[in-house]
């Protein structure tokens, strides 16, 4: 094996893995969140619809966007991986554990916690992203430029109280996976110091109540606004 | 005090095994707790049945040795070894759940006995420094700052019990592991093999087939010697220097042969 699949494949490796498309993830929701909270503008969903096209036309983002969905898949598939093996390290479970005070709920549900975000992706994505790319998706016109109405598709979709409650449960899922990676990513690249220990504990959990917080409101304002 | 244990019981590696329910009366709040299964056990002896076998040797809280889930903990409700737990822990007409050590690298060999052999592996690939030590030197013939000898110190405290993997809910060793890899990198003596200790105390730990670390934190909570998790901070640290850093990650042999 190569020096770099072998260090990669290594227990460790693959944290660092988990840790550096973690946070390229993060960066990623920070940049999708300021964009989105346009959609909470009362311009009819002018400005937002001029930022998705800029978006959607940017060479720039289209490539950061490519290497966003590779990470996505590199850190679901790595999770996998790991949460299989760590299973398979106590194949035989202990018949009374009390171990529930030793370590945070969110830090022993990482993997239950992605897997709601996951479901979620493929909700999302089915809703916006695949109508943007491929149709579905009514025009618009401002100046006299036409502009995809995706605002309208936003508005249309968060009339339905399903996809509201999916939209609020996945965001406390994903406040929590990041209220544990947040911090456990500085971990792995081996940054623990008792002068910035706190601070990152700190900044992490208020980090993951905003973005949690951020997004969920989205939807409960649009549906209760239209 | 009365006590009802519930105890693990399996004749070897290949029984099922399953859990026996026995009484022990005229327990004194001032055993400790192995002292309180070989209560039992001198009464099994009597009645001619199986003791039950567990692991102990110094009995003094720095071998490593004594073992024990106890109610759900490993070596039970307070941060310390099943040795240095007192019965005074408990109450008068508890029941106590005991089982061994749950982890595939940790097979049981008998009741509340397991393998861990598996961690003198990890030692055997790299916890070591390959020079002979000689006689004692002069002090501060090789200059250590105070708080590497410090830090150095408290990661050699680890005994080796296994309680971190006990703990853990991946059953990992990266405590165990970060604490022997800490303790030799952060002196001047273990500073030369440094990059290659990691690289093959790390696949060691792989191979065994221990689980990779959460940074849960289970492990340094339930550290009888509370090592702490900033070890296997330094651990990952080491390990990506090793990797990406250092000239030389493996013995020179085997970079020759191009292993
Ligand atoms: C935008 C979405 C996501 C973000 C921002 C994110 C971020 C993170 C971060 C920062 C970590 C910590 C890495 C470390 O411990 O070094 C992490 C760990 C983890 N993530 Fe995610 N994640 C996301 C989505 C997902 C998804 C979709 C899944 C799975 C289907 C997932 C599964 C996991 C698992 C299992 C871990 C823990 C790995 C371990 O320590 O054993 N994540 N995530
Ligand atoms: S790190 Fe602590 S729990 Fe783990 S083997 Fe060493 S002493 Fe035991
Ligand atoms: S018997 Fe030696 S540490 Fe418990």
């Amino acid at each position: 094996m190569s020096w770099i699949a072998e260090t990669l494949t290594s227990s460790v490796g693959r944290k660092v893995i988990m840790a550096l498309t973690g946070f390229f993830l993060i960066l990623f929701i920070i940049v999708h969140l300021s964009g989105n909270l346009q959609l909470l503008l009362n311009d009819g969903g002018e400005q937002f619809n001029k930022y998705a096209h800029f978006m959607g036309h940017n060479p720039l983002i289209q490539t950061v966007s490519i290497l966003n969905f590779t990470f996505i898949l590199l850190h679901v598939i790595t999770s996998i991986i790991l949460t299989r093996r760590n299973s398979e390290a106590r194949p035989v479970k202990y018949h009374v554990s009390r171990m529930q005070n030793s370590s945070t709920w969110a830090s022993r549900n990482m993997g239950f916690l992605g897997s709601i975000i996951f479901i979620f992706l493929v909700v999302h994505l089915a809703n916006f992203w695949f109508k943007m790319k491929f149709g579905g998706v009514p025009m618009v016109e401002y100046d006299g430029v036409q502009y995809k109405d995706l605002f309208t598709v936003v508005k249309e979709a968060f009339q339905q109280e399903w996809i509201v409650i999916v939209y609020v449960v996945a965001m406390v899922a994903l406040g929590y996976h990041l209220s544990h990676g947040f911090m456990s990513a500085f971990r792995t690249f081996g940054l623990h110091h008792r002068k910035y220990n706190g601070f990152i504990k700190g900044l992490g959990i208020a980090f993951s109540i905003a973005v949690a917080i951020g997004y969920a409101i989205i939807p409960v304002i649009i549906y209760f606004r239209y | 005090m009365k006590l009802t244990l519930k105890i693990w019981r399996q004749k070897d590696a290949n029984d099922k095994g399953r859990f026996v329910t026995y009484q022990v009366d005229d327990v004194s709040p001032d055993m400790s707790f192995l002292e309180m299964l070989d209560v039992l056990n001198e009464s099994l002896i009597h009645k001619g049945e199986d003791p039950v076998a567990f692991d102990h040797d110094c009995r003094e809280g720095i071998c490593g040795m004594c073992s024990l889930f106890i109610n759900g903990k490993p070596h039970g409700p307070e941060q310390t070894t099943t040795c240095q737990l007192h019965m005074r822990s408990f109450k008068d007409g508890d029941t106590i759940v005991i089982e061994p050590w749950r982890a595939k690298p940790f097979p049981v060999v008998k009741d509340l006995v397991v393998d861990r052999s598996a961690f003198d592996r990890i030692i055997q690939a790299g916890g070591y420094i390959s020079v002979n030590t000689g006689s004692a030197q002069d002090a501060n013939n090789i200059p250590i700052p105070k708080d590497k000898a410090s830090e150095a110190f408290d990661a050699a405290t680890c005994i080796g019990c296994g309680a971190c993997v006990a703990a853990c809910k991946n059953a990992s060793a990266m405590l165990f592991v970060a604490a022997k890899v800490s303790h030799l990198a952060l002196l001047p003596q273990g500073d030369p093999e440094r990059a290659i200790r990691v690289s093959k105390m790390v696949a060691q730990m792989d191979a065994e087939g221990f689980g990779a670390c959460t940074n849960t934190g289970a492990c340094e909570a339930e550290c009888p010697k509370g090592i702490s998790v900033k070890n296997i901070a330094r651990l990952n640290r080491e390990f990506l220097r090793a990797k990406f850093i250092e000239e030389v990650d493996k013995p020179l042999e085997e970079l020759a042969e191009g292993k």
